[in-house]
């Protein structure tokens, strides 16, 4: 199988600066929240506060970056193949069948990828910056008697960003997991690291129907 | 391979370690500084030396005359002061839910010694006047406003036990006379350290200690550091002096705020500052109360009248502290206590005489606020409690008669009878008493200004926005990050990562299970142990 270029450079450094700030954020803001205990209250908050101005202007960045080189259709769900790869995910993986979809530079994503992914970005994302500007801003009256943002309360504000930061420890766990489901146990990471990735053969109709044959 | 990441790895955690054992704060606070800043602070030198004035030479025969030879110069002064509370022992004030009143210690109960009315000649010990024995003092006269209580640098006067507000008669008025000036910390604290019958009693927050303490005690009066007087932050304008406590006070005016000189952005941390909008400075900067000697936290009046041999007697603690008085009843102590918190909007209500009683335990004074109230902020107070006589036909706190310099006056401290005592403390006020009498728990606020700590040792984000034991705990209705959660979210957080985790854990098996099927890996692990066998 040829190598293929398939993780450009900000593709990279913008996934893993994520993910560590993703993790950087989710210790730091559940010992906000009293689950543990590392750097102590008064430093947990501090750095919670930098780690998200910092995941802001990463987030912006990806946004230009998405929009820009066109990046966003990988997106697009395939809602026809979605249920095709679930129950690939559910049977096929442990006979070793192929991927039902094909992986290419243009297609990076699987339809369940394209789908969940679409839902961090929509949904997950923009839950988590809304409620923590929110949570960040939230005041009752100022040092000027200025009301900023007294009139949501902020325990239900706390709660929709504690209910996203459960969700988002929930995806990096199968996240995390799903990367071993490649060619090899590593091979996706890799991918990630590199940028380069063994694709099949885009010519050869055959990889998608008897991978069996085709992997040995 | 291993190398490239363990050397690194190990280097990295030897600087972290490194930094963690040889970092050291700076020392925690320039004393050196604070010198220079005492001597070259710019003081304030009396323009006039009272010693010279030949009107103050002469021998006073009564404290009175003193007050007239002030008068002489000071034409107009006796107005100002005659205008004061601390002069009327009462203030005009609008009170929520009541109107307009006039309260004070004239007229207020509270749960140390019960009240003023019928035991004034006691209690005028701590009357800027001569001579309130009883309900008809004069306040209109000028001659016997006391100027040598407050004024006196000299630390020779005193007012004497029991005397209705005259000096001891120990005192030199005319060395007292000639030696006036700004009052100290000592003037203030004759009274103010020692209210309730010893050092420390009421406040907690004020005592005798203060006097020449250390900045951990309070940063603003140690000896060692900025060695304030009370007047250099309450200030006064014609005797009007600034500040109050809510012990006697209702209205939000005429308060000193930490704000005054602080102003409300103190912090180079605007995290901090953000919390001056619903948290008072003290909250955080007055960590612990009675630092130095021990206050009074509880007071239990049924227990008082009991008799050796049929004389009164006292129990001490090893400190020193009251625990039992015949007189008086059963005390509690405590030293370096912790604040309890409330909130507070700068407005109070007080039990007045012949309210009835609607709570137990019965509250001398209610601070009012709440969190939505954008006036009010969180407070740390300290709450006296203990339990005093009322009226059990009529619900209401009795005011009983305390004190008489005879036996036989129906005053409990010399006779030990309830029931004549309130017979004749309620009847010179006016209200009915039914002759049943009980023991009524009270409850009383007193907000804690005082013994601020240097910034090191204020309360810690994390004593708050904790779980467990938040110093905020008591609080509630309202969301503090840390100290509070939705359970039922957490609940469900905590079983949504599980079963990722047991989803992911099954669907690794099954994968695992179906490569051992196929001896993947079976077929490698004996080639490995065949292959190391032969050699």
């Amino acid at each position: 199988m040829p190598k293929v270029y398939i993780y450009k450079r900000f593709n990279r450094f913008w996934h893993w600066s994520q993910a560590a700030l993703i993790l950087f954020l989710a210790i730091t803001g559940f010992e906000v929240h009293d689950s543990i205990h590392l750097f102590g209250y008064e430093k947990a908050v501090y750095f919670h506060r930098v780690g998200s101005y910092a995941f802001l202007v990463l987030i912006a960045f990806a946004i230009f970056w998405h929009a820009t080189t066109g990046e966003w259709k990988q997106y697009i769900p395939n809602v026809k193949m979605l249920s095709v790869q679930i129950k690939y995910y559910l049977s096929g993986i442990f006979k070793k069948e192929p991927h039902p979809v094909k992986k290419t530079p243009f297609r990076k994503l699987n339809p369940l990828q394209a789908f969940t992914y679409l839902g961090f970005k929509l949904v997950l994302v923009p839950m988590m910056v809304i409620s923590g500007l929110l949570y960040m801003y939230h005041k009752t009256v100022n040092a000027n008697n200025e009301i900023v943002i007294r009139d949501i309360n902020l325990g239900s504000i706390a709660n929709w960003h504690s209910f996203g930061a459960f969700l988002l420890i929930a995806f990096v766990i199968i996240h995390v997991y799903m990367t071993t489901t490649g060619h090899t146990y590593t091979s996706n990471i890799k991918a990630m690291i590199t940028g380069y990735e063994e694709l099949e053969d885009e010519e050869d109709p055959a990889g998608q129907q008897n991978g069996q044959e085709k992997k040995k | 391979m291993v190398r490239k990441v363990v050397i690194p790895l190990v280097i990295v955690v030897a600087i972290i370690a490194a930094v963690q054992l040889f970092h050291k704060d700076k020392p925690f606070y320039d004393l050196k500084l604070e010198k220079l800043r005492q001597e070259y602070a710019i003081k304030p030198v009396p323009s006039v030396d009272h010693s010279k004035f030949v009107i103050l030479q002469s021998d006073f025969e009564t404290p009175q005359e003193v007050t007239e030879a002030c008068l002489t110069c000071h034409t107009e002064v006796h107005k100002e002061v005659m205008a004061s509370n601390h002069w009327n022992w009462e203030r005009v004030a609008y009170v929520e839910g009541r109107g307009i009143r006039a309260i004070g210690k004239k007229n207020l109960l509270n749960n140390f010694c019960i009240g003023s009315q019928t035991n004034e000649q006691a209690c005028a010990k701590c009357h800027i006047g001569f001579g309130m024995s009883n309900d008809h003092f004069d306040f209109k006269n000028a001659r016997n406003v006391d100027c040598m209580v407050c004024h006196d640098n000299s630390e020779e006067y005193k007012k004497g036990a029991s005397m209705a507000g005259y000096p001891d008669r120990s005192v030199n008025l005319s060395k007292v006379a000639q030696s006036v000036g700004q009052p100290t910390k000592n003037n203030c604290g004759s009274c103010h350290f020692y209210s309730g019958g010893g050092n420390n009693v009421k406040h907690g927050d004020l005592e005798v200690a203060q006097t020449a303490c250390t900045r951990d005690v309070d940063v603003h009066m140690a000896a060692n550091g900025l060695n304030m007087s009370c007047v250099d932050c309450h200030t006064a304008e014609n005797h009007e002096i600034i500040g109050k406590l809510y012990s006697v006070s209702s209205e939000n005016i005429n308060r000193l705020n930490c704000e005054d000189c602080h102003t409300n952005m103190p912090h180079f941390n605007q995290m901090l500052n953000r919390h001056t909008a619903k948290i008072a400075c003290q909250t955080c900067h007055i960590p612990t109360y009675a630092k130095a000697n021990a206050t009074k936290m509880q007071w239990n009046w049924s227990e008082a009248g009991k008799l050796k041999d049929g004389k009164p007697y006292m129990e001490e603690d090893s400190l020193g502290n009251h625990t039992y008085m015949s007189i008086k009843g059963a005390f509690k102590w405590a030293r370096n206590v912790q604040p309890d918190y409330v909130w507070f909007n700068g407005t109070a209500d007080h039990y007045m005489m012949g309210d009835s009683i609607t709570e137990i335990p019965v509250q001398m004074n209610k601070l009012f606020g709440t969190h939505d109230d954008p006036n009010a902020k969180i407070i740390p107070v300290k709450i006296h409690v203990g339990d005093q006589i009322y009226d059990k036909k009529y619900n209401i706190l009795i005011q009983p008669k305390l004190y008489s310099a005879e036996k036989g006056d129906s005053a409990y401290w010399k006779d030990f009878n309830w029931d004549q005592a309130s017979a004749a403390g309620m009847s010179r006020l006016g209200f009915p008493y039914s002759g049943e009498y009980g023991f009524v728990k009270t409850e009383m606020y007193w907000p804690l200004n005082h013994m601020v700590a240097p910034k090191e040792q204020s309360v810690s984000c994390a004593e708050c926005h904790t779980r467990t034991n938040s110093r905020l705990a008591k609080l509630t209705g309202f969301y503090v990050p840390g100290r509070d959660n939705n359970p039922i979210l957490d609940g469900f957080g905590f079983w949504l990562v599980m079963l990722s985790l047991g989803g992911v854990i099954i669907h690794a098996a099954i994968r695992l299970f179906y490569s051992m099927s196929h001896k993947e890996y079976e077929t490698e692990i004996i080639d490995y142990d065949t292959q190391s066998n032969q050699k």
